[in-house]
């Protein structure tokens, strides 16, 4: 079991580097990283998972259902997308090596 | 009790996997493997959950059958339909599909929220405040997104203007406010009525907060949102004890808050402006 103060210090270490990972990137990888960190939180699907395994009513298990749905598209077309936006970023890459 | 370690030693990498690979994606030559990196994160995350059907709660182990055979479908539905979606979109409305995706991940968050309300699940003060702060912001994200995908996609063309507009948002935000701290302050314990209502309102208050912004601001716009559903993915974290939706969530919470302020700056815009000057009379302050 986390203790309050022990979710705090992961709150703001996690913070901390999600600011220190974005703060000096290029525009041009702007909506790339929004995308890459909207993929990111696609790890709701396992918090949804959780809660539809542990579901013990019927509006329980409809809701988690949906909650897992959203949450795998979540995770799912952030990936796709993400990936199909960073392709573009490989001929440059290969020009400077 | 080896399944808990498995699954935390498993949260354990997908954290790590997860910055390294949103590292690497900040700059443009090692961009593309940091995808790949996050993405082997999160189907080693998503296969150790499954461990979790070895040790359900009580309550739940005679659905136990029911429930896997659900969670698998809604798996292969979720993922299968958004993989096809996003491998056939054109290039130029990547975008919008951007804020549909994230707006699932944000309906996926309130819905951990109204699980947990619904069935009166948390009753401790920090906890219960996460749960419902968390569902005030996913459900916000879920629907201020969609009409910012439909805006983007084309399928809603009018820019809503109302006089006095600000204020009812804000009175619209008050209520929710209220809502939720009546919520905590009887321990999760009210009728179902109110916590659907207060669900309602917070879907309604995220279509009228986008409704108002034109076509575009909606970039910035989708990066608030992202930032939004980060912030209610970390507070159900918190609500599920479970660290790795706390640290990615928040994670994604402060690096899209920036993101936020950089693509407004790029633009030469205050993120304020991008949201509020379209409120109140055409033409105003701007």
């Amino acid at each position: 079991m986390l203790t309050g103060f022990v979710a705090l210090y992961i709150f703001m270490l996690a913070a901390f580097t999600g600011f220190e990972i974005i703060g000096r990137v290029p525009a041009i990888l702007h909506t790339p990283l929004m995308s890459g960190s909207n993929f990111i939180h696609g790890i709701v699907v396992v918090g949804a998972l959780w809660a539809l395994l542990n579901a013990s009513s019927t509006l329980q298990q409809v809701v988690g259902f949906v909650g897992v749905l959203l949450g795998a598209g979540n995770a799912a077309g952030g990936y796709v997308v993400t990936e199909r936006m960073l392709e573009m970023f490989k001929p440059s890459d290969k020009k400077k090596g | 009790m080896n399944s808990a370690l498995i699954i935390d030693a498993a949260y354990f990498l997908a954290a790590f996997l997860f910055i390294f690979g949103l590292k690497r994606m900040s700059s443009p030559i090692t961009a593309p493997t940091g995808i790949r990196w996050a993405g082997l994160g999160m189907v080693v995350a998503v296969l150790a959950s499954f461990l979790y059907t070895l040790d359900v709660e009580p309550d739940a182990r005679p659905h136990l059958t029911t429930n896997v055979t659900l969670a698998i479908i809604a798996l292969v539905l979720g993922f299968g339909w958004a993989w096809w979606s996003g491998k056939k979109v054109a290039m130029t409305a990547m975008p919008q599909m951007v804020a549909l995706y994230n707006g699932m991940g944000g309906g996926a968050a309130a819905a951990i929220a109204a699980i947990e309300l619904f069935g009166h699940k948390s009753h401790v003060g920090v906890g219960l405040a996460l749960a419902v702060l968390g569902g005030l912001i996913g459900s916000i994200s879920l629907s201020g997104s969609l009409i910012a995908w439909g805006k983007l996609d084309g399928r809603i063309n009018k820019t809503l203007r109302l006089t006095g507009l600000q204020a009812i948002n804000g009175t619209l935000l008050l209520v929710l406010v209220a809502l939720g701290a009546y919520v905590v302050y009887m321990h999760g314990a009210v009728p179902a009525g109110i916590l659907a209502l207060f669900f309602a309102l917070a879907l309604f208050y995220g279509v009228m907060m986008t409704m108002p912004i034109g076509g575009a601001d909606m970039p910035v716009v989708i990066s608030l949102y992202n930032a939004f559903t980060g912030l209610a993915v970390g507070f159900e974290g918190y609500v599920l004890n479970n660290p790795a939706l706390m640290i990615a969530g928040m994670v994604v919470g402060s690096a899209g808050t920036l993101l936020t302020l950089l693509m407004a700056k790029a633009m030469n815009r205050s993120v304020s402006n991008v949201l509020f000057s379209n409120f109140g009379a055409a033409g105003g302050e701007g």
